[in-house]
């Protein structure tokens, strides 16, 4: 049985905001499966007990002062935008016009 | 005066050093190399000769000024494009970020700064470092300057060759799977992935945050421990970044030249033998082990069951990590938007400019992460994996009770042609079968030519326990030292 479905490829493009073609949705589920078959023995080899790791160094939040340091300036961070006015970033339209 | 670009960066720093040539001299020549190759190398995704030029006179001037430089001061360096440079494009070999200028340097292109080093530009990789043949890469692949009709290995394909066909004598590169050693294998260069946390990933366009590592690549090894010396170290805008000293990889480079292995132990894992590596990878090897033995090393053979589990556990961790990674890449705050035409919603057009810009392996790896990560799967796939990568430590941590390194082959087969392994993705993924355990641990390893099979280079990888770099630098060393370097035909 195939691991994952077309319809499956299509909804999970759409969470990850990918307008995928007819033609990529097809190859994507058949690649897919074949991957998702080859991975999926992981799942037989740790027991309840083990501990995941997420990382191989042991994480800390860092904290530092609150005090003022140089940084980019506004044009800086601006600079590599597709539109930006006003000294902020542009945005297409958030809302549908129905709401 | 011989030709600088054949010569090391150890050499071509003693050069410099001693005024016989000056930094504009080498930096010059090296850009006239890559002007006369690389339209058929194509390491290259640009090429900063003004940066380039002007990092080198200030070299110049502070040596007729008489300030002291660094062991490196004037040598030339390529850097991975993934890798933020101010002021020079950087675009992770992807269309999404076509010709984005960054507003800051990474930490380790800061200390290449620091150090003297003359940036001649950005190599080509496989789009956002996906990639194990430098195929993936949006402008086009690079070719394997031992046999053009080759891949250069991935994803750091581009700063391999800019090596190999001596555009360059250091690069950067990146290592999530195998990114720096898989690629020094197949174009016969020395690639090193430090330990993870050991150099900054601060400035680095973030694959799979857990497993990216800067770090050399080179011609020689003792090339790849200066390299590794300049752009290692604590970075308190690293959270992962380790706060201890950097082990003298430089001191154990030279040791390990000396030929001198007596009292290491080299440990070579049993589960390797059974996979299917070529038979002329397996016998350069197996040469390569005989040599070391000859050196004075002890050979035991170790059992690391759950390495075989490795390249699944990567295949879920990393493209879960790539999918919350890649998010920001939405065409609001740099790079490509499209369809942004006052009618479509945010959403539409975030759609649009991210199917627009990204390409076939990368949107494949988003859509499994986002899978992996997804209710109802995390726990079989994702959480699993992390659990896996428990046990894959665990293996590392008893086999280094009994050994001093482990050795295997870098990758299990040499260098193939374009096109024959991107129609079957886990085929692809299959290049990394030796690399990838070591980046679950987080422990160091370095790939080192070992002889040819079928015309082709072959590496030899040496692994380390975490912050014990040098013990790797030695013992590649010492197999170099033996073996000697290797020299593709003339482009």
């Amino acid at each position: 049985m195939a691991a994952i479905s077309r319809e499956e490829v299509a909804h999970l493009a759409r969470l990850s905001r990918l307008a995928v073609t007819e033609q990529e949705l097809d190859q994507f589920a058949g690649q897919l499966d074949v991957i998702l078959q080859s991975v999926a023995r992981i799942g037989d080899v740790a027991a309840e007990d083990i501990p995941p790791t997420s990382h191989s160094v042991p994480l800390t939040n860092v904290y530092r002062d609150d005090v003022v340091q140089p940084s980019l300036t506004q044009e800086a961070a601006l600079s590599g935008a597709p539109d930006s006015a006003e000294g902020r970033f542009r945005v297409p339209r958030i809302l549908d016009e129905e709401e | 005066m011989t030709d600088v670009t054949r010569m090391t960066a150890v050499q071509i720093a003693a050069l410099i050093s001693s005024g016989e040539a000056s930094a504009v001299e080498v930096a010059t020549a090296h850009l006239d190399r890559i002007a006369a190759v690389d339209d058929r190398v194509h390491a290259f995704l640009h090429v900063d000769r003004e940066g380039a030029l002007a990092a080198a006179r200030k070299v110049d001037e502070q040596r007729g000024r008489g300030e002291a430089t660094g062991p490196l001061a004037g040598v030339p360096v390529a850097v991975k494009d993934v890798i933020a440079t101010k002021g020079v494009p950087t675009t992770a070999a992807s269309k999404i970020l076509e010709g984005w200028k960054p507003p800051y340097d990474a930490t380790v292109v800061e200390r290449l700064r620091a150090a003297g080093t003359v940036m001649l530009g950005k190599t080509n990789m496989d789009e956002f470092a996906m990639g194990s043949s430098t195929e993936y890469s949006a402008y086009g692949p690079t070719n394997n300057p031992w046999d053009l009709g080759r891949i250069p290995g991935g994803s750091g394909g581009g700063s391999a060759a800019s090596v190999a066909a001596y555009e360059a004598p250091l690069a950067i590169g990146t290592d999530t799977g195998g990114s720096i050693r898989q690629p020094g294998a197949v174009t016969g260069t020395v690639g090193a992935k430090p330990t993870y946390g050991g150099t900054s990933r601060y400035g680095l366009i973030a694959f799979s945050s857990s497993l990216d590592t800067p770090g050399p690549c080179t011609r020689t090894v003792e090339d790849a421990a200066l390299l590794h010396s300049v752009i290692a170290g604590h970075d308190v805008r690293d959270s992962t970044s380790i706060p201890q000293p950097v082990p003298d990889v430089v001191a154990a480079a030279r040791l390990g030249a000396t030929g001198d292995l007596t009292g290491v132990k080299l440990g070579i894992v049993k589960e390797f033998a059974g996979e299917g590596a070529e038979p002329g990878v397996i016998a350069a090897f197996r040469e390569s082990v005989e040599t070391l033995v000859k050196l004075g090393a002890e050979v035991v053979e170790v059992s690391c069951p759950h390495f075989e589990f490795a390249l699944p556990a990567y295949y879920l961790i990393a493209p879960s990590e790539a999918s919350s990674n890649l998010a920001r890449f939405d065409g609001v705050r740099y790079g490509l938007r499209v369809g942004d035409d006052g009618n479509r919603s945010l959403e539409e057009v975030m759609s649009l400019t991210r199917e627009a810009g990204f390409g076939p392996e990368v949107k494949r790896r988003i859509i499994l992460g986002t899978y992996a990560l997804s209710s109802g799967y995390y726990d079989a796939y994702y959480g699993q994996a992390q659990k896996v990568r428990t046990l894959i430590t665990r293996d590392f941590t008893s086999a280094f009770e009994k050994v001093d390194v482990l050795i295997s082959p870098t990758t299990p087969f040499v260098a193939f042609p374009f096109g024959s392994r991107t129609s079957d993705p886990y085929q692809m993924y299959l290049a990394d079968l030796f690399t990838i355990p070591t980046n679950l641990y987080g422990g160091p390893a370095i790939s080192v030519p070992c002889g040819l099979s079928e015309g082709l280079p072959v590496g030899f990888q040496v692994m380390a326990p975490t912050m014990a770099d040098d013990r790797m630098y030695r013992v590649a060393a010492a197999l170099e030292s033996a073996v000697g370097t290797l020299t593709p035909p003339e482009l």
